[in-house]
């Protein structure tokens, strides 16, 4: 009797169904593509604030001491260096998947021409590596400083053996020898001489202009430092740093095991720290601060934007629904006070009505899923111009919120059908 | 003991008394009807008797249960399973069939059982009807569709208000030969009506005016469709007031 009720009700009462399916439809649709965004937005906001640099960064630990210490950068270095032959050992780590890009550093004073001395960094430019796990990287600064901007000349290109032996120069330092793309610079090194072609001028916007970069080895030629590293800069993606994080980092060991495998396995900077550190030796992998809160609190404000369109969109679709099913219990008032008038109670008839509703609801809610996820696609490739993956985890929490949302606009309509008297709706009351 | 009894009943919203301490008798298997003007209470009292309502202040004993002092759920219960009501305006539900109209009554009672429906329907004359919407019925279909959804949990007071207000004088025939069957099986019976050639064939007729039990005629000779003295002097006093 129940189904055919059910089944009555549905059919006859379709377009206002139908209505209310579409209003669902609506706030799941806007829910389901905010929370698909949202949960996809970290990664894509954070490939975009790659772009702005590195936000790990690998030491030796001795330097790390020393700068721990007296808070001065090691500008004479401690002798202490990172072994090349690790650097590969970076891709390996169980966040590997997070770690978008990193380069080897090595610096050391070099004799220009002039007599006088200036830094000189070696690094990888675009570096092409074949990985422990098989798979092969193109990594290096081409990358990290995206935002150098090329005065004259190209990018050094390591891959053409053409440009060996080959440098790139900031401009102030260019400018100060009245260098350009094309000419030849002579350094001296603490170990050997070597002349450099300089393939390009670059504006960093900072100290780096008034240094030169050149290949990795290089550089350890000129100082006879080879397979040595003074420093990696790791471009990961993050998940932004809360408390167990924040514990985690000042003292792994100060949480419980069930915490630390919580921590261990969320990609926060500070647990990719601690396991870039395990497979590095002697190193102290520390984020950038600044990088790392500034996406922080980018993402954060991003995502709360979201939670509040999301909020706002599932109290429009709350009202919508409130108005549509009120109305239509106020049309049905004369069957459901019939039904109260021979025999049934307030629980039956309420659960009569919330079954129709949570069928339209279930109905609604499935095509604005759908829907939603196709927004979260035009949203992703407008605003971030690549697709926007479909995490699980929207599924359940669209169907709660649209469960709940449902729930909350058929309140006002359900207290009403209660308080609805029978012998005011089948005949007057005196 | 009586089967239904309201002791001094009073029903007051602000300054109306819409039930002004009116006392009445119900018998077991009696026939009784209500009158009166509009306003005169007779739906209030109804609403009270179907536990639809409750009084401002008195008795109501059911089986000997005062259904003033129940709460609303049980009121629900009672009206289950002591009351079967038809209205003037029929209130089948229009999207199920006839039979799924009596079934409905069955449903919230215990369980539905389609081919008692149909038995039920079969005394009512509309057994070939059963699967027909309410859109497809007739007026006086439609009443006894009320009426067979009324009888159907063998209710101990059956209570009619208006039931042919809204039917030709054929229809009316029928709905009143109804009554004079269940009324013969011995279904007490409470009929609410502003119509005196419906209140005249009930063995007691009270009158209501103004919230008030305004006179008791009762039929001596009950025997069926009838016209007794009294009803014919209070139409003619009826006729007089207007």
């Amino acid at each position: 009797m129940f189904i055919r009720m059910l089944r009555g009700t549905l059919l006859r009462q379709w377009k206002k169904m139908l209505m209310i399916a579409f209003t669902i439809a609506l706030g799941a649709s806007l829910a389901s593509a905010m929370l698909s965004v949202m949960l996809d937005v970290g990664d894509k906001v954070n490939q975009e604030l790659k772009t702005y640099g590195a936000n790990i960064t690998v030491v030796p630990k001795a330097s790390s001491v020393l700068t721990d210490l007296y808070d001065v950068e090691d500008e004479n270095g401690t002798g202490a260096y990172l072994r090349e032959d690790e650097l590969g050992k970076i891709k390996t780590i169980f966040w590997a998947f997070n770690i978008v890009d990193y380069s080897p550093f090595v610096s050391t004073q070099v004799t220009l021409p002039d007599g006088s001395e200036a830094k000189i960094t070696g690094s990888w430019f675009n570096h092409h590596m074949e990985l422990p796990t098989g798979e092969t990287l193109d990594a290096g600064i081409g990358s990290m400083r995206s935002w150098w901007e090329i005065t004259d000349g190209t990018w050094l290109d390591e891959q053409n053996a053409a440009q060996e032996n080959s440098a790139m120069i900031g401009t102030t330092l260019a400018e100060r020898l009245g260098v350009k793309a094309g000419d030849t610079l002579r350094l001296e090194g603490s170990a050997s001489a070597l002349d450099l072609h300089i393939v390009g001028v670059y504006d960093a916007g900072g100290d780096e202009d008034e240094q030169l970069f050149a290949p990795l080895n290089t550089v350890q030629t000129l100082a006879d430092l080879d397979g040595k590293i003074d420093s990696i800069e790791v471009s990961a993606l993050t998940t932004p740093d809360n408390e167990l994080a924040e514990r985690a980092a000042k003292d792994p060991s100060s949480l419980t095991v069930a915490q630390y495998e919580i921590w261990y396995c969320t990609a926060y900077a500070s647990s990719i720290c601690y396991q870039i550190q395990e497979v590095i030796t002697d190193s102290v992998a520390a984020p950038v601060r600044q990088v790392a809160d500034s996406e922080g609190a980018i993402l954060e404000k991003t995502q709360l934007l979201m939670i509040l369109i999301t909020i706002l969109s599932l109290i429009g679709a709350a009202l919508g629904i409130c108005n549509l099913v009120t109305a239509s219990v106020m049309e049905r008032s004369g069957e459901i006070g019939l039904m109260k008038a021979i025999g049934a109670q307030n629980g039956s008839v309420s659960g009569l009505v919330l079954t129709e509703i949570f069928i339209t609801a279930i109905f609604g809610g499935v095509i604005g899923f759908l829907a939603g996820f196709g927004f979260a696609q035009i949203i992703g490739h407008t605003v971030f111009g690549s697709a926007v993956t479909l995490k699980p985890m929207v599924i359940p929490i669209t169907a709660v919120l649209v469960v709940l949302v449902t729930l909350a606009g058929s309140i006002p309509a359900i207290r009403m059908l209660l308080r609805l008297r029978p012998a005011e709706v089948l005949h007057g009351g005196h | 003991m009586s089967l239904l009894e309201l002791k001094h009943i009073y029903k007051i919203y602000g300054e109306l008394h819409a039930l002004d301490d009116v006392s009445l008798k119900v018998e077991k298997g009696e026939w009784v009807s209500i009158m009166g003007p509009s306003g005169s209470g007779k739906s209030t009292m109804m609403n009270i008797i179907g536990c639809m309502d409750k009084p401002s202040k008195g008795e109501v004993l059911l089986d000997g249960v005062d259904i003033a002092k129940e709460s609303a759920k049980n009121l629900t219960a009672i009206r289950r399973d002591k009351i079967g009501l038809i209205f003037q305006q029929f209130h089948l539900v229009n999207y199920l069939t006839a039979v799924e109209n009596v079934m409905l009554a069955q449903y919230y009672h215990s369980l539905p059982d389609e081919k008692e429906a149909l038995e039920a329907l079969d005394r009512v004359g509309l057994a070939d009807r059963a699967n027909h919407l309410p859109s497809q019925l007739s007026g006086g279909e439609q009443q006894r569709v009320c009426v067979a959804r009324a009888l159907i949990n063998y209710p101990e007071i059956i209570l009619a208000d208006e039931p042919t207000g809204n039917l030709d004088e054929a229809n009316e025939e029928i709905v009143v030969d109804l009554f004079h069957k269940l009324h013969d099986e011995g279904t007490t019976l409470i009929v609410v009506t502003h119509d005196p050639e419906v209140a005249e064939v009930a063995q007691r007729t009270l009158v209501l005016r103004n919230g008030r039990l305004h006179k008791e005629i009762v039929n001596q000779n009950f025997t069926g469709k009838i016209h007794f003295e009294d009803m014919e002097s209070f139409r003619k006093e009826e006729k007089g007031n207007a």
